[in-house]
């Protein structure tokens, strides 16, 4: 223990500039109340840091500052010094966050409280509550529309996405999608919004202006049940062609054409693949896997499994720094 | 062909109208003896909670779409007539019943519910015979058949090595029908009964005051001289003896089953695929663990609410063809969707192994490989089946 301490300490005054690619990757383990970080140039763990009971949804502010960790079994969102790492304050969540999602600005945190049927609206700089919205029943994905104007928020049992005037906090449509839809991502041009549905197997593409279904994508791999295929994750690359959607325990990432929305690869990862996230120059895509107890890391243009890293149990989400 | 609406599955916000009206009856009858376990005598809205909120759900997602559902509970009292209680659900309109019944009367429910043109959801009756040479079009069963059960627990049991069984069923109808599932199970999945017993219900009370000093003496006696066996599969579905079984048999053995490992579509320790919001809405809702009898009652009254919604409809005949159908899909927090096998009209389910404090496992276990569904390694398949439904 003390030979660690020493070289880190002796270590830290001659630490090199990183290369510009180099992130920093933080993972939320749901089975060890941690969130273990690592770099994405290295890929090595740099450190774990303790939060409270069942992390899940995790995101990074915009400036970078702070880490926030939906810690549902204490009820709250903890902001973690993404510096120092300590835990420096809660957000009002409300009862069992699981998922949020920022304003665009970077202001509002909207989350979604699984067992009240509700999505609690915050203020991160007073960390206080400014609303609150009926939905569904088990509120979990949460989709903002990239000029902020529109929450697309989806209920797993009701088996709706909920499209919410982030205005007026008023729900301007539902949109039934497949059962247990557990995601929603917006195109960054705001022109589709994709709602993955984990037990019906699909991902549906609904256009905001006229909250229509344009495509229902499915999925099929040989040699594997249809049950077993099971949509949580999805990322559209920032130039609206690729997207990336996680298919749980079938143990794989689909790669889909974003234009046409043809499938067009399934990337072998490891168990049960749930939440991902790129690195900000998209030049990695990262996949948790529950099971395995580890990430998969993507390289975006080889279209290829590059990496593995280890974290802590039951990894669940994956937020990834600028910084 | 679906109107456009529901093609493209926009709901428009804020409707005007009044909402569509959707009445589900609920159709029980007295369970008769306790419980063995003290710990497991059931609260008065047993089943009925589990229906009870699953109105609630079905009317948060009827918000949304201008649908509205109420329960209507019904009990058959002894020596009633069924054919009386479900006329009384038919003048109401009711196009849905939820029957937690016993086999006969739940088939005679099922046959004065054909005449007004009810759909009847089974959770009471494990019965295979309802599933097979008493299957009946109009009947959707949710509870497990006793194949299934006994399926589920045997791959368990054959995974783990434990291939010898020591089967000790009790004297009643009930408990022979679940020991011949054993019987089956053992015969499909590789294990051998190494020897059969059965306990005899003498009658009398079911709890007594110094009643543990005399069952230490008397389950070691009864379990006594056994050939070499892994496991003791109890079937004692009338809860006579099987809760006394573990840690008092002769030799030191694991009990499964009826008591010890036991098979189950829900338990109150079911906590991973999302059920634990489930548990835990369900205990802010009741102020009890959820049960089994409460699951299956949500899951029938969530399975009319699912089809609704997707049909956009409450004319029971389009809900219907839609319950029976293909793109049926249900999540109810199993790690994946309940459908219905077409041929009996079964609704298809993983199967729980709990010991009554954390989930020991979930079956169909790794490696039992179907060509339809997984879940069709559970109970009687189709090549089986004698269901033959018009």
């Amino acid at each position: 223990m003390r030979i660690a301490a020493m070289l880190l300490g002796g270590a830290l005054p001659f630490l090199p500039m990183l290369p510009a690619s180099a992130f920093t990757a933080y993972v939320s383990n749901e089975g060890s109340n941690t969130v273990t970080v690592f770099d994405t140039e290295t890929f090595e763990v740099t450190a774990t840091i303790p939060v409270g009971q069942r992390p899940r949804g995790i995101q990074l502010t915009k400036d970078g500052k702070h880490l926030l960790v939906a810690v549902g079994d204490d009820d709250t969102i903890e902001l973690v010094d993404t510096a120092t790492h300590e835990i420096v304050g809660t957000l009002p969540s409300g009862p069992d966050p699981e998922l949020f999602t920022l304003s665009p600005d970077g202001n509002l945190v909207y989350i979604a409280n699984e067992d009240d049927n509700m999505v609690t609206i915050v203020d991160l700089a007073e960390r206080a509550p400014v609303g609150e919205v009926q939905v569904g029943v088990e509120p979990e994905g949460m989709g903002i529309s990239p000029d902020g104007k529109i929450l697309v928020n989806t209920s797993e049992t009701t088996n709706m996405a909920h499209f919410i005037d982030t205005e007026t906090h008023e729900i301007v449509a539902n949109v039934l999608v497949d059962a247990r839809p557990r995601i929603a991502e917006f195109k960054q041009d705001g022109s589709e919004v994709w709602v993955s549905a984990e037990i019906g197997g699909t991902v549906s593409v609904i256009d905001p202006a006229t909250k229509e279904i344009k495509k229902k994508i499915t999925f099929e791999i040989p040699g594997l049940r249809a049950e077993s295929i099971q949509p949580v994750g999805v990322r559209i690359t920032k130039d609206g062609k690729k997207a990336y959607v996680a298919l749980g325990p079938a143990n794989r990432i689909a790669v889909i054409d974003a234009d046409t929305h043809e499938v067009e690869d399934y990337l072998l990862v490891g168990q049960r693949v749930w939440q991902l996230s790129f690195t900000p120059d998209e030049k990695y895509l990262l996949g948790t896997n529950g099971v395995s107890n580890d990430v998969s890391v993507v390289d975006v243009a080889e279209g290829k499994v590059v990496n593995t890293v280890q974290v802590g149990e039951l990894p669940w989400g994956v937020a990834v720094s600028e910084n | 062909m679906l109107p456009a609406s529901l093609l493209f599955g926009q709901i428009e916000a804020a409707p005007a109208a009044e909402p569509a009206e959707v009445g589900i009856g609920y159709l029980y009858s007295s369970r008769g003896l306790e419980p063995l376990a003290l710990a497991e005598v059931p609260a008065e809205n047993d089943g009925q909670a589990g229906a009870e909120l699953a109105i609630e759900d079905n009317n948060t997602t009827g918000q949304f779409l201008n649908q509205h559902f109420t329960l209507e509970m019904t009990e058959l009292a002894d020596g009633a007539d069924p054919a009386e209680a479900v006329g009384g659900l038919a003048q109401q309109g009711i196009g849905y019943v939820v029957a937690d019944l016993a086999a006969d009367e739940l088939l005679a429910v099922a046959d004065a519910a054909k005449e007004a043109g009810i759909t009847v959801f089974n959770i009471g009756a494990p019965d295979d015979r309802l599933r097979e040479a008493d299957c009946r079009a109009n009947v959707i069963h949710v509870a497990p058949t006793r194949s299934m059960l006994a399926d589920g627990l045997a791959q368990y049991l054959v995974w783990k090595q434990w291939r010898r069984w020591l089967l000790v069923e009790g004297s009643h109808p009930e408990d022979k029908l679940l020991a011949d599932a054993y019987r089956r199970a053992a015969a499909r999945f590789g294990a051998e009964i190494v020897e059969e017993r059965r306990i005899e219900d003498t009658g009398g009370a079911r709890q007594t005051d110094s009643g543990v000093v005399q069952i230490q003496s008397r389950i070691p006696v009864l379990t006594q001289e056994a050939p070499d066996y892994d496991v003791l599969v109890a079937a004692d579905e009338s809860e006579v003896f099987a809760a006394h079984l573990p840690y008092r048999t002769w030799d030191a053995r694991p009990v499964a089953g009826s008591a010890g490992l036991m098979p189950t579509s829900w338990s109150p320790a079911h906590g991973q695929w999302g059920a634990l919001q489930m548990q835990s809405r369900f205990g802010k809702r009741f102020s009890r663990p959820m049960t089994e009898r409460d699951m299956l009652a949500w899951t029938a009254v969530r399975l009319v609410g699912e089809a609704t919604s997707r049909t956009n409809s409450t004319e029971p005949a389009t809900v219907d063809a839609y319950l029976k159908g293909p793109e049926l899909g249900l999540g109810a927090y199993k790690g994946q969707k309940l459908t219905l096998r077409p041929w009996n009209l079964q609704v298809r389910q993983p199967i729980l192994l709990t010991d009554g404090r954390v989930i020991v496992s979930v079956s169909p276990q790794q490696g039992f490989l179907h060509e339809v569904s997984e879940l069709d390694t559970l109970g009687i398949d189709q090549p089986e089946t004698e269901c033959r439904l018009p």
